[in-house]
């Protein structure tokens, strides 16, 4: 068993987890020692931080939407859709025609990304999460 | 956030988590602390037992209200009310720090004027409060030169979200519990990344590092490293999107991670607008009820499948590692951006690591200005501002001087919320996260055997009283009806809630309780105001 060093991904307070990795699957969490925040405790979400990883209810395929019904495509095709409808949209309705929504879930790295790309590529500010609700 | 950024000059907790444990006086308004932030929650209790104070605004008996000193059980959306009386009796028993007041803040004498113009029964008698355990409370505050105060959701979501924000930065600022180690006032932050998100501009009217986006030479900069525009105009806020409606300007969205049909107030609407897009792309880890409505779904790498950094409540930005390979054929949302965006000819879309994403980070954000990840790798992260390679980062803010120089007063008024109760709709919902075993829209908890195990299903909390006098039983389902929607819903007997009040969480999606929330906004913040909406309780029909 292997012991992968990470951050919790549920609330706020960021504690130290260690996730323990078999044979290529998540089968524990355990809180870091020394960590500022976690100090050796964990909350019982952060307990059973890795039960989701592997349910069978997870997405792992890319699906697209065909007679109204989603059907699993491949990411060139999803993404190509993608890419193409968006661009339609801006053509014909103008760049604030499209709206995003990043993600307090995601890192920074990503968040980053997506508002670079919203605006230096769709040429819209209309970005936001929800760090309201 | 905008409302301390007014005041201060920086929306962040200004405080270290660990500081808290230092305290004398601990304020916690807003925030049921000890189920939605657990790790804080310890730190505020461990205070406790050190002998520190403990005053809790809650409208709720929440389990850190037993533990309270003072509880100030206030009517839902009296919170500006409230802390003006805390204000007015500070400086009736001249409690109030006049040389931090002269030295560091501005425009203290319009407050002053105006608190001296209030009627304290008047206040007590809007807030449902008695005098008495207000003037405690203000003289346990104020006596104290460590005094912190924690603030969450149930402050900011509001229609007076703002006001209620520098309501309690005017009571720091008062008694000079801003600057320093162990005082301060800190808004508790509820997702993992939420405040990376806000400092990375996932925001319409800012650029990384919250830059003004309307200032010409930040714009410049950014066009430079990014070799493209940057539209000068703010965009549209997240309800102003997912609200625009069936004629709304938006055409087409890319959703990542997020679950907007069940998060945003007055779903109706939400449903309504999305389902009328011309295109909608989400990526997520599970099939949400937002992606149940979108023409393509991307399959997105969990936590534990990727890297990167996130940053917490307390301006720690740290690594996150990746435990194993990503399963099926997800990708992390960081691959999906840039291939979309190669895919759009938006320039610099190809980074071949997260490191490498940073250090474009490091170079536009001035706060992370040193967040290089070998300096994160050598210990716990570093928390912002950290100007430079050799900056330590900053454990506390505003020492010295506030971020925007001096700290500024503002004069706030008390507001009635957006909707009263009325014969038809006599009860007050009060909406929040409800339970220490599940977490926003649930997606992840609900796929966790042993927390759906804990906390199967979600419950409306009505005092014993109302239920009486309704006639009904706890365990039973009822219908819980405003003039926007109605939803099904089993009942909970508690004393937690005060006759009048009703109390449910947004965790399931079988109890969609946005249906009934207004979708009145902050004007400034753009915050729903999921805290106040008025509400019939009644037996269901097929019960």
């Amino acid at each position: 068993m292997r012991d992968v060093m990470t951050i919790c991904n549920y609330c706020g307070c960021g504690c130290g987890v260690y996730l323990k990795v078999e044979q290529g699957r998540i089968v524990g969490s355990t809180p870091s020692g020394n960590h500022p925040i976690s100090r050796g405790n964990l909350c019982s979400k952060g307990w059973h931080l890795h039960e989701f990883i592997h349910s069978k209810n997870r997405l792992t395929k890319p699906l697209l939407r065909r007679n109204d019904t989603l059907c699993p495509v491949s990411w060139d095709e999803a993404l190509e859709v993608t890419a193409q409808s968006l661009r339609k949209a801006r053509d014909r309705h103008g760049a604030d025609a499209v709206g995003v929504l990043s993600s307090a879930k995601c890192t920074n790295e990503e968040n980053y990304l997506l508002q670079k790309l919203t605006r230096a590529g769709l040429g819209t500010n209309n970005i936001d999460h929800c760090a309201r609700l | 956030m905008v409302g301390l950024a007014t005041s201060f000059g920086s929306g962040a907790m200004t405080n270290s988590i660990g500081e808290l444990e230092g305290a004398d006086v601990l304020l916690v308004t807003g925030s049921n602390t000890t189920e939605t932030h657990p790790q804080i929650g310890r730190n505020i209790l461990n205070a406790v037992d050190h002998g520190a104070k403990l005053l809790v605004i809650d409208p709720r008996k929440t389990d850190l209200a037993r533990q309270a000193d003072i509880h100030l059980a206030l009517r839902p959306g009296t919170d500006i009310a409230l802390i003006n009386a805390m204000m007015r009796v500070i400086l009736d028993e001249d409690l109030a720090d006049q040389l931090f007041i002269s030295m560091r803040t501005e425009d203290f004498i319009e407050l002053r004027d105006y608190l001296f113009r209030l009627d304290l029964d008047e206040l007590a008698r809007i807030t449902g409060v008695s005098l008495r355990d207000i003037h405690e409370a203000a003289c346990i505050y104020a006596r104290s030169c460590k005094s912190v105060i924690c603030y969450c959701l149930g402050i900011t979501q509001h229609t007076c979200g703002t006001d209620n924000v520098q309501a309690i930065a005017n009571l720091a600022m008062l008694t000079g519990n801003v600057e320093k180690e162990h005082g301060g006032v800190d808004p508790l932050r509820g997702q993992n990344n939420v405040q990376g998100a806000c400092d990375m501009a996932a925001l319409p009217a800012v650029l990384p590092g919250y830059q003004d986006l309307t200032d010409t030479d930040v714009r410049k900069r950014f066009e430079q490293v990014w070799g493209a525009d940057v539209p000068p105009v703010p965009g549209k806020s997240l309800t102003e999107m997912t609200h625009s409606g069936p004629d709304g300007d938006i055409r087409a969205m890319f959703i990542m991670g997020e679950n907007p049909v069940i998060s945003d107030p007055h779903l109706n609407r939400v449903e309504a607008t999305l389902k009328q897009l011309d295109f909608l792309a989400v990526s997520d880890i599970f099939l949400t009820e937002t992606a149940r409505l979108a023409d393509v779904v991307f399959p997105a790498a969990s936590f534990a499948e990727k890297g990167g950094t996130i940053t917490n409540s307390e301006r720690r930005v740290q690594l996150c590692h990746r435990a194993i390979p990503p399963i099926g054929n997800c990708r992390p949302d960081s691959e999906i951006i840039m291939e979309l965006g190669r895919r759009l000819g938006c320039p610099g879309m190809d980074f071949d690591s997260d490191a490498e994403i940073m250090e474009e980070i490091c170079l536009l954000t001035p706060i992370y200005g040193g967040m290089y990840y070998d300096r994160l790798a050598e210990n716990w992260g570093l928390q912002w501002p950290c100007w430079n390679r050799d900056h330590p980062g900053t454990v506390f803010l505003h020492k010295y001087y506030f971020a925007r120089g001096k700290g500024r007063f503002t004069v706030v008024a008390h507001q009635e919320p957006s909707e009263q109760p009325e014969e038809k709709y006599p009860f007050t919902l009060v909406t929040g996260r409800g339970s220490y075993h599940h977490y926003h829209t649930a997606t992840m908890t609900r796929n966790s055997r042993r927390l759906v195990r804990e906390c199967p299903e979600a419950l409306l909390e009505i005092s014993r009283k109302d239920c009486k006098d309704l006639e009904l039983h706890s365990g039973e389902m009822v219908e819980v009806s405003s003039r926007r929607g109605t939803v099904l819903v089993r009942l909970e007997v508690t004393d937690r809630v005060k006759p009048g009040t009703v109390f449910t969480s947004f965790h399931f999606w079988e109890v969609p309780v946005n249906k009934l929330t207004v979708d009145a906004l902050d004007p400034r913040s753009k915050c729903p105001e999921f805290k106040v909406c008025s509400v019939n309780v009644r037996k269901a029909a097929h019960a």
